[in-house]
C-alpha cells in the first residue's frame, strides 16, 4: 500500500525536477520565452497550461484505446484545441485582466509541445488517475520554472518582484524583451541541472 | 478511422458550443463593464451620458447636462508598435483634452505596454489644454514620450490628436458663428 502511494506520488514529483519540461526535457519554450515578463505573468501562464494538461491527459488516457493509430495525432489535437477553447472562453468571461494580459498565448498552448508531449509519451500508454497525475506534477513544474524565470527577469528588468517595486527607477530594459529571456532560461537551466538534478 | 475521427469531433464541437452558450452573456457584459468604466474614467462627474454613436468613423458618446454638451468621450485607434491601440479620450467641447484611458493595445510588455500604467505619462493627458500641441517633444510638440517607446507614444498622441480634431469639428459644424 505505501508502495503504492509513494509511486503515485512521485508521479507528481518526477514533473518538478528529473523530468522538469523547461529545463530539462526543454519543451515548450515559446510560451517560456514570451510570457515571462514578470513574474506574475509566468505564475498564470503556467497554471493556464496546468489546466490544458491535466485535462487533456485525462481524456486522451480514456480516449486512446478507441482511437485508430493513423488517427491518433488529429484526434489528440482535437482534444487538446477543445480544452484550450473551453479555458480562454472561461478566463475572458470570468478574468478579463488576466486574459487581457496573456491574450494570443493562451490560443497557442494547442500547440505546446508539452501537452501534446505528455498525450504522447505517457497519456496513451498509462490510466486515466496516472495520467491526472502526470499532468498535474509536469504543470506544476512547468509553472515553478515559469515563475523562476518572470521572478529573475522582474527584478532585472522592473526593480520589482510580483509588481512590488523595490527599486526605484527603470530596470535594465534588455530583459524585459525576448534577448533577456534567452539569457535569464540559459542561465537558469545551467544552475539547475548543475545542482538540483542530481 | 473516419468513423472515430468524426464522433470525436462531433463531441468537441458540442462541447464548445455550450460553453460559449455559458459565457456568452459573461463575456459581454465583462466588455460593457470595462467600456463604461474606461468612459466614466475619461469625462468629468455629473451630466447624462448618450449611447453609442457614430460619425467620421468614430465612436463616440456625449455627455450632456440639460441641453449643453458639457464633453466627448471618443473612440479613438492607431497603429502602435505591436498593432492597434486603441483609447477612449475624453475631450472638453473647446478641444481641452479631461483625460484618457486605453481600451486595448497590443505594445511591448515592460516598454510600450507602459503606456497604461506609467503615471508620468498617464498624468499629462489630464486637463490638457486646448493650446498645447499634440505632438512629442521630439516632434517639436508639448508631449513627453515613454522612455524607449517612442512609436508608442507617438500613436497615443495620434489617437488623442484624432479625437479632439474629430470634437472640434463636430463643433465647428454645430454652432457655426
Amino acid at each position: 500500500m505505501e508502495d503504492r502511494i509513494m509511486s503515485k506520488l512521485s508521479l507528481i514529483t518526477k514533473g518538478f525536477i528529473k523530468d522538469n519540461p523547461t529545463f530539462v526535457l526543454v519543451l515548450g519554450m515559446c510560451p517560456t520565452l514570451a510570457t515571462t515578463t514578470s513574474a506574475l505573468n509566468g505564475l498564470e501562464m503556467g497554471l493556464a497550461t496546468l489546466f490544458v494538461l491535466v485535462l487533456s491527459n485525462m481524456a486522451i488516457s480514456a480516449l486512446a484505446p478507441l482511437v485508430p493509430d493513423k488517427v491518433h495525432i488529429p484526434v489528440y489535437i482535437v482534444v487538446i484545441a477543445t480544452f484550450v477553447t473551453v479555458l480562454q472562453l472561461l478566463m475572458q468571461a470570468y478574468v478579463p485582466s488576466v486574459y487581457a494580459q496573456l491574450g494570443l498565448f493562451i490560443p497557442l498552448i494547442v500547440v505546446n509541445c508539452i501537452v501534446l508531449g505528455r498525450a504522447e509519451a505517457f497519456a496513451n500508454k498509462n490510466g486515466v488517475i496516472d495520467s491526472a497525475l502526470d499532468g498535474l506534477g509536469i504543470g506544476i513544474g512547468f509553472t515553478m520554472s515559469l515563475t523562476a524565470i518572470g521572478v529573475v527577469r522582474e527584478i532585472l528588468g522592473s526593480g520589482s518582484v510580483f509588481g512590488l517595486k523595490f527599486i526605484p527607477g527603470d530596470g535594465i530594459l534588455a530583459f524585459v524583451m525576448a534577448p533577456g529571456a534567452f539569457m535569464v532560461l540559459g542561465y537558469l537551466m545551467v544552475l539547475f541541472n548543475k545542482y538540483l538534478k542530481k | 478511422m473516419v468513423l472515430c475521427l468524426t464522433l470525436v469531433c462531433l463531441f468537441c464541437g458540442s462541447i464548445l458550443g455550450v460553453i460559449y452558450a455559458v459565457t456568452q452573456k459573461p463575456i459581454a457584459q465583462a466588455a460593457q463593464k470595462a467600456l463604461v468604466e474606461s468612459i466614466s474614467k475619461v469625462l468629468p462627474e455629473g451630466g447624462e451620458l448618450s449611447d453609442a454613436q457614430q460619425s467620421q468613423g468614430f465612436e463616440y458618446y456625449t455627455l450632456t447636462d440639460g441641453e449643453v454638451v458639457t464633453a466627448y468621450a471618443v473612440k479613438s485607434s492607431a497603429i502602435g508598435f505591436g498593432g492597434s491601440l486603441t483609447l477612449m479620450v475624453g475631450v472638453l467641447p473647446d478641444g481641452t483634452v479631461y483625460n484618457t484611458s486605453v481600451l486595448s493595445h497590443s505594445e511591448t510588455p515592460g516598454l510600450g505596454a507602459k503606456c497604461s500604467t506609467d503615471k508620468t505619462f498617464m498624468e499629462q493627458w489630464k486637463n490638457l489644454g486646448a493650446d498645447k500641441s499634440l505632438k512629442l517633444k521630439k516632434d517639436g510638440g508639448d508631449i513627453d514620450a515613454i522612455t524607449a517607446s517612442t512609436i508608442t507614444s507617438r500613436a497615443y498622441t495620434l489617437a488623442v490628436s484624432n479625437a479632439v480634431e474629430f470634437v472640434k469639428s463636430m463643433n465647428g459644424g454645430q454652432n457655426n458663428e
